[in-house]
């Protein structure tokens, strides 16, 4: 049995359904993000677990015991908000403390916990403030705290840096991986960010409209991803998606790219033997922006990079790369080149694919076919 | 914060300026004329005043209608002066107000933290409570307080103040809380704090101002009450309004004027302190959530 175990959970509000059956089974020491649009589920299925939220059917277990009836309290849990809900009548110290008092630790304790983590999290200053004293950045430090003093089983956290600003997010962010990896807690992580969830995550789990899209690693979330949802909306920029038709050309299976200019590109698959069965179907093929590029660009170790002359519509130099807009299928497809390439808005340019990296979905079920 | 003040008032010439004060100032005579008038009088033998000085400063200061009011004067039968009266105002409305602050919090952190099915139905209800005229009630609650036993007391007093107030503290208090953010509720709940836990330690210590507005509120609104005090009280029991009507009423030869205003500024002065020490935090508690930031 894992640490902490959902086994078919739903939530329903009177006729409304907003989280479908959901099994995920988290080991120890792993940082398990759940993300999506709002209105996914995802803050409700951790209220779930953090015990705020009833189960309406199913289960959550922590630690092989069943969590159902019991109150948050009672669960070993500690839960970092969004608004870091500071209690804005006491001081940073007895912020921290008020778990531990709560749970009837005698003072002493209290006060050598609390200034542990706060050497932990180089707070020591501020212990004596108020929350209405310090800036976005000390409360969310503070917030954490909190939730570290407890020592918990299970950290919680529900959007903790979509407050902040954009550099102060990337600082915390990487702040909350290395206490992860010195601490090796136990982390269920809500986000719609899908960059926090990329770089934080041991394991992804993608939310949309009340169901588990896709349960797995980053890297089988971005390279394998299960349906057109999880493929758009995980990476960024995101990935390319547009209607292509499978045909069969001496032996291979190929894809048919409709261009700007009225001729067809063709693309062949580097697996056969999957897409022969789908000869003479419309597709759609996903391709992520940095498997689009320059010639010179290409990845050196794939076989199976393929050229199409395109017509450049639209450059965006972002400093490290320029993304280079053009048209497939009718959509607008961007490509990610080298910085330096000398290319305009209105030629006709190689744009270099590597087919390894594309995946193609059903138009109609959304689902990955190859 | 004073450059931000400075910077929401409207600049004006020096000419609509003096405009300005000129009327700003005669309205405040116009206001305090009768408060003038109460104190003046209430410090002149009362010969002064039947020789026809109203508006006139005393000629001959005395402190003797004060202590007449306070102590000797005759009330209704007895002549105890309104000394008596006023320790059972105080012993009503300290009470009634208290309670009904603590049940108005209590009641809104109920209606805005631990919703329930029907809520919105019972705060309507509380609701409408405020607003049901105080006569329409009278004779049911005489038979009420008939039936527990406190019909013409003083805790019978504060029951009827308290069940009138309590209307008033909940909508005052839930619409405070409703601005107050439920993750700390939550953040308490998953620390291990427990219903009353959370009341006392996270709600009410940032319940300052909308408290002060509450106590504000009922205070004056008990201390000055005529109709409950006069129908359900007996004569020891009686609050100061209903003894000050006593005082003016009970002639024993002729009108002594200068103790009926002593009395009546006796009987006024505990809502104008009140107003004077938590005033401004009653303008503030009013405005509370209203503007954010």
């Amino acid at each position: 049995m894992s640490f902490l175990e959902i086994r078919n959970a739903t939530k329903s509000y009177g006729a409304v359904k907003v989280l479908h059956e959901t099994n995920i089974a988290v080991e120890e020491g792993e940082f398990l993000v759940l993300v999506g649009p709002s209105g996914c589920g995802k803050s409700t299925l951790l209220s779930m677990i953090a015990g705020l939220e009833d189960v309406t059917t199913g289960d959550i277990s922590i630690k092989g015991r069943s969590m159902n009836g019991v109150r948050p309290a009672d669960r070993n849990i500690a839960m970092v908000f969004q608004s870091y809900a500071l209690y804005p009548n006491m001081n940073v110290a007895q912020n921290m403390a008020f778990g531990l008092e709560m749970h009837g630790v005698p003072k002493d304790q209290r006060d050598k916990a609390v200034a542990q983590v706060a050497e932990l999290l180089q707070i020591q200053k501020l212990l004596d403030r108020k929350p209405g004293q310090l800036s976005g950045g000390q409360r969310q430090r503070v917030a954490m705290g909190r939730a570290l003093v407890r020592d918990p089983d299970v950290f919680l956290f529900d959007e903790p840096l979509s407050n902040l600003d954009a550099k102060l997010r990337v600082d915390m962010r990487t702040e909350i991986k290395k206490l992860h990896q010195k601490l090796g807690t136990t982390i269920v992580y809500v986000t719609h960010d899908q960059i926090e969830a990329l770089t934080l995550s041991t394991r992804i789990a993608v939310m949309y409209g009340g169901y588990v899209q896709q349960l797995g690693t980053p890297k089988e979330i971005y390279d394998n991803p299960a349906n057109m949802f999880v493929a758009g909306f995980m990476g960024s920029p995101s990935m390319n998606l547009f209607p292509a038709k499978v045909a069969m050309e001496n032996g291979k299976a190929v894809a048919k790219i409709a261009l700007a200019d009225g001729s067809t590109g063709t693309l062949p698959f580097p697996d056969t033997k999957n897409m022969a069965a789908h000869d003479g179907r419309d597709i759609i093929l996903g391709i992520r922006p940095e498997a689009i590029t320059d010639e010179d660009g290409a990845d050196r170790n794939s076989t199976a990079i393929h050229r199409i002359d395109a017509r450049v519509e639209i450059t965006e130099p972002a400093g490290s790369d320029t993304f280079v807009v053009t048209q497939f299928g009718g959509k607008e497809v961007t490509g990610r080149f080298r910085a330096d390439v000398d290319v305009k808005a209105g030629d006709t340019f190689p744009f270099a694919i590597n087919m390894e990296k594309a995946v193609a979905f059903d138009p109609k079920t959304e689902e990955r076919i190859g | 914060m004073s450059t931000n003040a400075s910077s929401q008032i409207i600049r004006t010439g020096s000419g609509a300026r003096f405009v300005i004060y000129t009327i700003l100032a005669l309205f405040c005579l116009y206001y305090l004329l009768p408060l003038y008038v109460m104190v003046v009088n209430s410090l002149k033998p009362l010969s002064e005043i039947q020789a026809g000085g109203m508006m006139a400063l005393p000629g001959d200061w005395t402190l003797e209608p004060w202590k007449s009011a306070w102590s000797t004067a005759q009330i209704g039968v007895a002549a105890t002066g309104l000394k008596p009266y006023f320790l059972n105002s105080i012993l009503m409305v300290v009470p009634a107000v208290a309670i009904s602050t603590v049940l108005g919090a209590l009641n809104g952190y109920v209606l805005t933290k631990w919703r329930f099915r029907g809520d919105t139905i019972v705060f309507g209800l509380l609701l409408f409570g405020c607003f049901i005229p105080f006569q329409m009630v009278l004779i049911p609650m005489a038979r009420m307080l008939g039936l527990m036993g406190l019909a013409g007391t003083v805790p019978g007093l504060i029951f009827v103040h308290l069940v009138y107030g309590i209307g008033f503290s909940t909508l005052y208090f839930r619409n405070y809380y409703q601005q107050f953010p439920t993750e700390l509720v939550r953040a308490a709940m998953i620390d291990g704090a427990g219903f009353f836990t959370i009341f006392y330690r996270i709600m009410l210590p940032s319940s300052g101002p909308i408290a002060v507005v509450c106590i504000i509120w009922q205070f004056t609104n008990i201390w000055n009450d005529f109709l409950f005090g006069a129908s359900f009280s007996d004569f020891d029991s009686q609050p100061m309004t209903v003894a000050l009507n006593n005082l003016v009423q009970s002639s024993t030869g002729v009108k002594e004027y200068n103790v009926h205003f002593a009395g009546a500024i006796m009987a006024a002065l505990p809502t104008l302190l009140v107003y004077i020490v938590a005033g401004r935090y009653f303008v503030r508690g009013l405005m509370a959530g209203s503007v954010k930031g």
